[in-house]
């Protein structure tokens, strides 16, 4: 009897710590969704994923009403449905204390962060690449890591000789980059040559336990897309391949 | 003597060439929050190249505003900054992501409609169709529902905030492309009205301010030429 009175305790806990994590709603994969699941993991929040596999599932999603735009990523959080990857971003970064202590150091944070998300887009997009083309895309999202984006943080953390970006204190914009920095390192592992750095920030940030943890086997990271969630992928959103020089076009336009 | 650019010094200063871009939404911002500012234009490749060498630009590009003793970058960034300074973010981070959610969404759309010049003939009609589409049905809708849901003049917070104005400066360019886009959402138009009369918005509309006609073909080849594309 005790027994029973113990275990059905534990599953009242279970349901009420259930309610307070924040659900995402994305693919099983990294996409627009990761950036998200690395802040939580990081700020040590954890947290459910509800993954969809197929086109349907996805419109069943859609038809439930809770996707402002029709559009992932959505996370259920304090009662909000957020969308909006940048939205999503910039209320956990607040709420977990990632996004500096005043105007000025969210404006850095946010320099920071906008100019890493067109590296990162031009990676997340590249498995979509024409097969002909894909030679072409890698090497052009090296030569841009390595002489237009990684420059400016290998000179910001040599200009102020701190260990972290923002504010000499971990933020919003140190958690993107070893992100961004590890998806690189996935097209190129010598990527890093020449920012020494950025290599000792890298294993630095790699080492908080937070993100330790999140580094391990197991966790909620995603892999990277292979050929066969490629077309997955392609179902679910219609994509088409070729969408990395659609996409580029976007990036040329930031001018 | 009084040094012309000690008295200048409290402005902030515009880095962009002559158009709209990636810059409008800016000016509008801070002319919506009654804040004076000068521009300086970038006319010719050298001139984006001088910017470059500088060492001005984070990332090799404009927008670029010069603020509080910053040279900010990336127009988020600048959005960002100008709304926290001035009040026009929410007064918590539950309303502030309120109207990130809306700004976001008005963003992608505006994106659409501002890179429809940049679109090859071929694909023009389809584009255009496209962006209708998304206007009707995806976005206009949205804003529409969350003004008739609270019944109030403001989108968030019964307070203009940066929200309103994005969207009222969406509303001003969907009407450039089709004012027949706007009939079915009449709390839009008059939120659109009622934004459009304060009196620092006001100021912003009128001839002479510094707010960008739509680019024509003269403007968009130079514009081509300073940014090299092709």
């Amino acid at each position: 009897m005790l027994e029973a009175h113990h275990l059905l305790r534990e599953e009242e806990l279970e349901s009420l710590s259930m309610a307070g994590k924040p659900k995402l709603h994305y693919f099983n994969g990294r996409g627009r969704m990761e950036s998200i699941r690395w802040l939580l993991a990081a700020a040590g929040v954890e947290f459910e994923e509800e993954l969809f596999e197929t086109r349907e599932e996805f419109e069943k999603l859609i038809q439930g009403g809770t996707l402002m735009y029709e559009q992932v990523p959505m996370v259920e959080i304090d009662g909000m449905n957020l969308v909006e990857t940048r939205a999503i971003l910039r209320y956990l970064a607040a709420k977990y204390n990632l996004y500096g202590r005043n105007i000025q150091e969210q404006a850095w944070i946010d320099m920071y962060v906008e100019g890493l998300k067109d590296l990162s887009d031009m990676i997340m997009f590249f498995p979509l690449s024409l097969p002909g083309e894909k030679e072409m895309n890698l090497e052009y999202i090296l030569e841009r890591a390595t002489t237009k984006f990684f420059p400016v943080y290998e000179k910001a953390l040599r200009d102020h000789g701190q260990d972290f970006l923002v504010g000499n204190r971990l933020s919003w914009a140190d958690i993107q980059l070893l992100e961004v920095i590890l998806m690189a390192e996935e097209c190129k592992p010598s990527v890093l040559t020449g920012f020494p750095l950025l290599q000792e920030f890298k294993a630095r940030i790699s080492y908080i336990p937070t993100i330790q943890k999140f580094l391990q086997p197991g966790s909620q990271r995603k892999p990277p897309l292979d050929e066969s969630s490629i077309e997955s992928v392609k179902n679910i959103f219609k994509f088409e391949r070729g969408m990395f020089l659609k996409n580029m076009s976007t990036i040329v336009a930031e001018y | 003597m009084r040094n012309p650019e000690t008295t200048m010094a409290g402005k902030p200063k515009l880095h962009y060439f002559n158009g709209r871009g990636r810059m409008e939404s800016i000016r509008w911002l801070l002319a919506s929050a009654g804040v004076e500012f000068e521009e300086k234009f970038i006319n010719t490749p050298e001139d984006l190249d001088k910017l470059k060498n500088d060492g001005s630009l984070m990332f090799q590009q404009v927008p670029m505003v010069e603020i509080d003793g910053m040279k900010l970058v990336q127009t988020r960034a600048i959005l960002n900054y100008i709304a926290t300074k001035y009040n026009l973010y929410g007064k918590d981070i539950k309303e502030r992501a309120l109207i990130d959610m809306y700004t976001e969404g008005i963003v992608d759309l505006n994106e659409m409609i501002m890179v429809l010049p940049l679109c090859p003939p071929d694909q023009k009609d389809a584009k255009i169709t496209l962006i209708r589409e998304r206007t009707t049905d995806r976005y206009l809708p949205v804003f529409e529902k969350v003004l008739k849901s609270h019944g109030q003049d403001y989108l968030v917070g019964n307070k203009l905030s940066r929200a309103d104005i994005h969207l009222v400066e969406l509303l001003y360019y969907v009407e450039e492309l089709d004012s027949s886009l706007l009939a079915n959402f009449p709390l839009l138009k008059a939120l659109k009205t009622r934004v459009s009369n304060l009196p620092t918005v006001k100021k912003f509309l009128q001839p002479g301010s510094p707010r960008k006609p739509p680019l024509d073909e003269k403007s968009l080849e130079q514009a081509k030429k300073i940014f090299r594309i092709n």
